[in-house]
């Protein structure tokens, strides 16, 4: 009976892929939805995301994330090096300034600058060039999204730059994790950095800590809170800081939340429809089955299976179709580094059952009300 | 016990009938109105006989034969089929014994659009839990007993109307049910596709233990009924070989 079902389902292909349509479209568009919205606000923890060494961010306590962060007198550094367990401690400046190109426009930057002895504070990897090049002068690395944004096209090494006033000379090129509004990152020693960033007293916008055991972060952490006064967080709770800021700071989960919830309602819509369509089509075929000798059960179980097909099949497409959307977007720098987290699909999955489940329902009904005296009107 | 009593007079059901109704009623509901469709209907069918139900538009036919198929509880009084008192059995087991003792001839046929023939005819087995391809196999000797099995691969939309009834046919009478029922199986039909089907009928469908009741108004073919039974307004007013005067 359950082969005769699927037949019933595929020999009508225009319904067949009208609901494997709905299907899909829901699938993708909730798929890739949650995707780039999970990616998007992971880059607010992308600045901690790039120091990946950093078990311990110390900081200003009322600074809250790598962007917002107010500087602390350089003598932090001796506090926090002072506190038992911490291995190693290094300054870690970070700070907006604004470089006019070689062809006169401006743009706003990010200057990072790293340890100079050890160049902790670096994304791990390079693009082109080597970390080495920061001890010549003036240099500075630039971050690959950077790239593409300042100098489309073309090669951005030894391109030199007007960085408040102060003259740069890009030697390299990092592989980072672009931040949430993709702004250009300019790497550069603590000293130099100092130089180009006009300013106050206080520069350093953290401590960054390497524990000796790199298990105990945490209770490191509240170590350095306790005998500094100042505000330390282990990497994923500094992570999570910048996640959080983006969550509660931007319309982003709303909006990404409100298109989620079209692709449900779109959904069951389409799918609803397709199906109640199919099931009115079919009604004296089931009606028929029904009076020859099929019990409610065994037409429950062929609408099951048809709705079973039709969601496989839709959401199979759908999520090909969004690694398909992920893969072929890859190179364009919004979308670097985007990944699907195994969570998504689990939850797609869940919702094309929720949909099957509310209008299979909803059409089955119709089906098991049918008397089967109604079969010799 | 010795001699055969009979046992009508006394409001029991013989043994050997092939469907027995005893004092059948059916209401419908018309809004706040009770119409009564079945006044206390008495029969008797035999097996082995070609049995007609004739009688005007709205006098029930359809009604009754519902009843005695196993797919419209009576209101009132009992019905036995090959012996089972069928609306006594539970939910389930009505539909098991439909599906192992009835076969239908709908007039609208209700064939499968999207599977060919033979596994339209092929449904009543699979039901059951045959083997599919036995049971097409099966479907296919049968579709060649009514003279269409060069058409058992073909869907029902590249048949023709009295093709399609024929693999219908073949549906109801694959599982060599015990009793086969037709509604109106020549309305849709010209008189003679429609004399050919029911010599069909009579062919395949009619046998020593196994009954057949057709329900029709086509005057065209009352001669080939073994018995006729007339219903007006819900009551048999005449059982006989033949039609009464005047009809
Ligand atoms: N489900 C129902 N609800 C209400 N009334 C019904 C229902 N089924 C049948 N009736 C009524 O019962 C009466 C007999 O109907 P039935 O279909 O048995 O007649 P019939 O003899 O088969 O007629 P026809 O030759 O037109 O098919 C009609 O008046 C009809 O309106
Ligand atoms: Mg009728």
């Amino acid at each position: 009976m359950l082969w005769i079902a699927i037949r019933m389902l595929t020999g009508d292909a225009q319904k067949f892929y009208g609901l494997v349509f709905g299907i899909a479209f829901s699938t993708l568009l909730i798929t890739q939805q949650l995707t780039i919205f999970v990616n998007l606000i992971e880059r607010g923890a992308s600045g901690v995301y790039n120091v990946s060494s950093a078990d311990v961010w110390v900081m200003d306590p009322v600074s809250r994330t790598t962007d917002v962060a107010y500087a602390m007198p350089s003598t932090a550094l001796d506090k926090v090096r002072s506190v038992p367990g911490v291995e190693w401690a290094v300054p870690h400046l970070r700070a907006q300034a604004s470089v006019r190109t070689k062809d006169g426009d401006l743009e706003g930057v990010a200057v990072i600058g790293v340890d100079d002895a050890t160049l902790i504070g670096l994304p791990k990897s390079m693009v082109e060039g080597s970390i080495e090049v920061l001890s010549q002068p003036d240099s500075v690395i630039i971050d690959d999204v950077g790239t593409t944004r300042m100098f489309p096209g073309q090669s951005p090494i030894g391109e030199r730059l007007e960085l408040n006033d102060q003259r740069a000379v890009i030697r390299g090129i990092a592989d980072a994790i672009p931040s949430f509004t993709s702004t250009v990152v300019l790497y550069t020693k603590y000293s130099q950095a100092l130089n180009f960033v006009p300013g106050t007293r206080n520069r350093l916008s953290f401590v960054l800590v390497g524990a000796e055991d790199p298990l105990q972060a945490k209770a490191l952490s509240e170590r350095i809170e306790d005998e500094t006064g100042l505000k330390a967080q282990t990497r994923d709770e500094f992570a999570q800081d910048g996640i959080d800021f983006i969550i509660e700071n931007t319309g982003i989960p709303l909006n990404f939340g409100i298109t989620v919830a079209l692709g449900f309602i779109v959904g069951v819509a389409i799918v609803g429809l397709t199906f109640s369509l199919f099931i009115r089509d079919n009604i004296k075929q089931f009606g028929a089955l029904k009076a020859i000798g099929v019990t409610n059960a065994k037409i429950r179980r062929m609408v099951a299976v048809q709705a079973g097909l039709v969601g496989l099949v839709g959401y199979g497409l759908g999520v090909v179709g969004t690694v398909f959307f992920i893969w072929g977007f890859s190179s364009n720098p919004t979308f670097k580094g985007f990944y699907i987290p195994w969570q998504i699909p689990l939850i797609s999955l869940v919702a094309v059952f929720l949909i099957l489940a509310l209008t299979g329902w909803l059409a089955l009904r119709n089906v098991l009300k049918t008397e089967p005296a109604s079969v010799f009107r | 016990m010795g001699t055969p009593i009979d046992t009508t007079a006394i409001g029991g059901c013989r043994p050997e009938a092939a469907i027995c109704t005893r004092a059948v009623t059916r209401d419908f509901q018309a809004g706040q109105q009770t119409i009564t469709v079945l006044h206390g209907i008495d029969l008797d069918i035999r097996a082995g006989e070609l049995t007609f139900l004739v009688g005007e538009s709205g006098s029930g036919k359809t009604t009754l034969i519902s009843i005695m198929c196993g797919i419209l509880w009576p209101t009132q009084g009992e019905v036995k089929v090959f012996g089972t008192d069928i609306y006594e059995l539970s939910d389930s087991d009505l539909v098991e014994f439909r599906l192992q003792n009835i076969g239908f001839i709908f007039q609208q046929y209700n064939l499968i659009p999207s599977i060919d023939a033979a596994n339209n005819a092929a449904v009543p087995l699979i039901a059951q839990g045959m083997d599919r391809l036995e049971a097409r196999e099966r479907a296919v000797a049968m579709l060649e007993k009514l003279n269409i099995g060069d058409q058992a691969d073909k869907l029902p939309r590249q048949l023709s109307g009295g093709q399609q009834q024929r693999v219908a046919i073949a549906r109801a009478l694959v599982h060599e049910p015990r009793l086969v029922v037709c509604d109106e199986p020549t309305a849709a039909l010209d008189a003679s596709s429609g004399r050919r089907v029911m010599d069909l009928l009579r062919d395949v469908a009619v046998a020593e233990d196994r009954a057949c009741i057709i329900v029709t108004h086509d005057n065209r073919i009352f001669d080939l009924a073994d018995r006729i039974l007339v219903l007006e307004d819900g009551r048999i007013t005449h059982d006989g070989k033949d039609m009464p005067e005047g009809h």
